[in-house]
C-alpha cells in the first residue's frame, strides 16, 4: 500500500494506492495548517480502509516547489515516517503531478504550462509536452515575464488571467494523482529534497536566542 | 530501573537540532546538529536558514542518537518534542517529525514546553527533582524565576526579565570589550583575573521602590548601558581600560542580582532547593556565588553540567520520561507548534 501526500500548496492532500488504483483520498479543510493536519489525515485514510501502519509499503511525497513552511512539514514527515517504518520514499515535483492529471483527464492535448502560486506576485512554472513530460523548469517567475498563449494548468492561471488567458485542468495537486504518478512511474522519481527555488530571506531574528 | 520508560526527545526551537534518548532518569544519547555557523555571518539567527537546517539534520540526528544509545527506534516507549516556545518554522519541523515517529511506531506523543524541559533535565544528573523547587532559567533569550511544584503539571512563573535577558547582556558587554561572540565564556575567563569590586555597576530592580512592583523580576539593560558609558568615559579621558576588571565587575553585578532574587524568592515561598538552568548557568561565578550564598541560608543549589544547560534533545526526553512515569495524558496528533507557548502549559 502506497501512502502519498503533498503539502506544497495551502491545502494538505493525502491518498492511499493499492497498486491497482487509488483507494482513498482526503484533503484538509482549513488552509495553512499543514503541521496540524497532515498526521491526523494520514491516520484517517488508514482507518478509512481498515488498515494499519504495517500495511504501508512505500511513501510518495510532493517536493514542491511551494511555500517553504508547508513543504517542510510534508518532507520531514515523509523522511521520518520512512525511517520509522523502514520504507522507501519517492519524491515527485508537485508541478509534474498537476501535469499528469491534466493529460490523463484529457484537459490538455498539446504543449502546455503548469503554474502554481509562489506568493509575492510570482508563480512556480514549468513547461510540458502533450504527453505530460516536463521540457523546462521548474522556476520562479513574475507572471508578466511568463505570458503565454498555451494552456495553463494550476492555481497560477486562476490568479493571473492577464498573463495566462487559457486556464485548463486542475488548480491544485491531488495526492491521488501523486500516487498514480509514482505507482506508474509517470514522472521522474526524486529524493525527498525540497525544491525551494529561492534563497532564504536573511531576516535576522531580533534576539540571538529567542528562547532559553 | 529497567522498566523505566525509554523516551526519545526532539528539540528544534532555535538553531540546534537536538535528539536525546533517556531511560527514566538515565541519559543514553544526546545528539546535536547546530546551524550556528550558517547564522554567524548574519549576526543573529535567521529563521528560514534554521528551518532548512532542521529538515536536513533531522533524520541523521535521530539515527545518530539511536546508534549512541544502542537501541532500535521500535524499542522507544514514547516520543517527546518541544512544541513551544521558539521560532515557529523551526518548531514545526521538530513537531512534524515527532508526529511521524509517533504515527510510524504507534507510540504516544508529548508536545512539551521548552522551559519546563530545561528544569526536567537536571534529573538526568542529580536524580528526582525536589518538590517544590525554585528554578532560575538564565540564557540568551530569557531570565525567569519559576516555582516548580511538579514539573509535569505546573510551573508557576514568579518573575522574569523586563528587558534584556542575562545572556544577551553578556553578549553585548563582550562586544563592548572587544571579546568574541558568544560573550558568556569569554567574560567568565577575563573576569577570573579581574577585580570584581573595581567598578560599582548598578544592580537592576533592587531599589526599595522597584522591589514593590518587580520583586522577582530582572532588568539588565541599565547595567549594559552603565558599562558602555563607563568604557566611553575612560576612553575619552585617554585612560586604558582594564578588560579584566570591567568583566569581573559586570559579571559580579549580574550574578549578584540573579542570586539575590533567587534566594529571596526561595525564602519567600518556603522553598529549600534552587535549580539553575539555561546557557548562563555555565558561568563559574554564578555557580560559586549561588552555592555560597545559599549554603549560608541552608538552601541547596543544583546546576546541571554545562552541556545539559544549553538547548538539547535530552532535556525534552527527560521531561517526556517524567510525563510517562507519572501517567500524564499525551498530546493529540493535531498538536500545533506554538511559538509563544506559556510556561504554565507543560504539555500542549
Ligand atoms: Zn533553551
Amino acid at each position: 500500500m502506497l501512502l502519498a501526500f503533498d503539502t506544497a500548496t495551502p491545502l494538505v492532500t493525502v491518498a492511499l494506492h493499492d497498486g491497482e488504483d487509488v483507494v482513498v483520498e482526503r484533503s484538509s479543510a482549513a488552509p495553512m495548517k499543514h503541521g496540524e493536519q497532515l498526521a491526523p489525515l494520514i491516520e484517517a485514510v488508514l482507518l478509512d480502509r481498515g488498515l494499519v501502519r504495517q500495511d504501508l509499503t512505500a511513501i510518495a511525497v510532493g517536493v514542491g516547489p511551494g511555500p517553504f513552511t508547508g513543504l517542510r512539514v510534508g518532507l520531514v514527515t515523509a523522511r521520518t515516517l520512512a525511517l520509522a517504518l523502514e520504507l522507501p520514499v519517492y519524491g515527485v515535483c508537485t508541478l509534474d503531478v498537476l501535469a499528469v492529471e491534466a493529460v490523463d483527464t484529457g484537459a490538455v492535448r498539446e504543449d502546455f504550462v503548469v503554474a502554481t502560486d509562489a506568493r509575492r506576485k510570482e508563480v512556480y512554472l514549468a513547461s510540458y509536452d502533450a504527453d505530460g513530460a516536463r521540457t523546462d523548469g521548474p522556476q520562479v517567475l513574475r507572471p508578466a515575464d511568463a505570458v503565454t498563449e498555451r494552456p495553463v494548468v494550476g492555481e497560477g492561471a486562476v490568479l493571473y488571467p492577464e498573463a495566462f488567458p487559457r486556464t485548463v485542468g486542475p488548480a491544485r495537486p491531488s495526492a491521488g494523482w501523486l500516487a498514480r504518478v509514482v505507482a506508474e512511474e509517470r514522472a521522474e522519481l526524486l529524493d525527498p529534497e525540497p525544491l525551494y527555488l529561492r534563497r532564504p530571506d536573511a531576516v535576522v531574528n531580533a534576539t540571538r536566542k529567542p528562547v532559553l | 530501573m529497567t522498566d523505566a520508560p525509554l523516551v526519545l526527545g526532539i528539540e528544534t526551537s532555535c538553531d540546534e537540532t537536538g535528539v536525546g534518548i533517556v531511560r527514566g532518569h538515565t541519559l543514553l544519547a544526546d545528539a546535536i546538529a547546530s546551524s550556528v555557523d550558517e547564522h554567524a555571518r548574519f549576526g543573529g539567527v535567521v529563521p528560514e536558514v534554521a528551518s532548512r537546517a532542521h529538515l536536513e539534520a533531522m533524520v541523521p540526528t535521530i539515527e545518530r542518537a539511536c546508534d549512541t544509545a544502542g537501541i532500535a527506534l521500535r524499542d522507544v516507549d514514547a516520543i517527546a518534542v518541544t512544541s513551544g516556545p521558539g521560532l515557529a518554522g523551526a518548531l514545526l519541523v521538530g513537531v512534524a517529525s515527532a508526529k511521524a515517529l509517533a504515527l510510524g511506531l504507534g507510540k504516544p506523543l508529548y508536545g512539551v514546553n521548552h522551559l519546563a524541559a530545561h528544569v526536567a533535565v537536571d534529573q538526568l544528573e542529580h536524580g528526582p527533582l525536589p518538590e517544590p523547587c525554585l528554578a532560575m532559567l538564565v540564557s540568551g533569550g530569557h531570565s525567569s524565576l519559576l516555582k516548580v511544584e511538579d514539573v509535569t503539571t505546573g510551573v508557576d512563573p514568579l518573575g522574569a526579565t523586563i528587558d534584556d535577558a542575562a545572556g544577551e547582556a553578556f553578549d553585548k558587554v563582550a562586544r563592548l570589550l572587544g571579546l568574541p561572540f558568544p560573550g558568556g565564556p569569554h567574560i567568565d575567563r577575563a573576569a577570573a583575573s579581574g577585580n570584581s569590586v573595581a567598578i560599582d555597576f548598578p544592580r537592576g530592580l533592587t531599589s526599595r521602590r522597584d522591589l514593590e512592583r518587580h520583586r522577582f523580576d530582572f532588568s539588565f539593560s541599565g547595567l549594559k548601558t552603565a558599562v558602555a558609558r563607563w568604557v566611553e568615559t575612560q576612553q575619552r579621558a585617554g585612560a586604558t581600560i582594564d578588560v579584566h576588571d570591567v568583566a569581573a565587575s559586570f559579571q559580579e553585578a549580574v550574578c549578584d542580582v540573579l542570586t539575590r532574587k533567587a534566594l529571596d524568592a526561595a525564602r519567600t515561598h518556603g522553598i529549600e532547593d534552587i535549580l539553575i538552568g539555561g546557557g548562563v548557568a555555565a558561568n563559574s561565578r554564578l555557580r560559586a556565588m549561588a552555592e555560597e550564598r545559599a549554603a549560608a541560608q541552608g538552601i541547596r543549589v543544583r546546576v546541571p553540567r554545562p552541556g545539559l544547560c544549553t538547548d538539547n534533545g535530552a532535556m525534552v526526553a527527560a521531561l517526556g520520561a517524567e510525563l510517562v512515569q507519572r501517567g500524564r495524558a499525551p498530546s493529540a496528533l493535531d498538536l500545533p507548534a506554538d511559538s509563544s507557548q506559556p510556561i504554565t502549559t507543560v504539555v500542549a
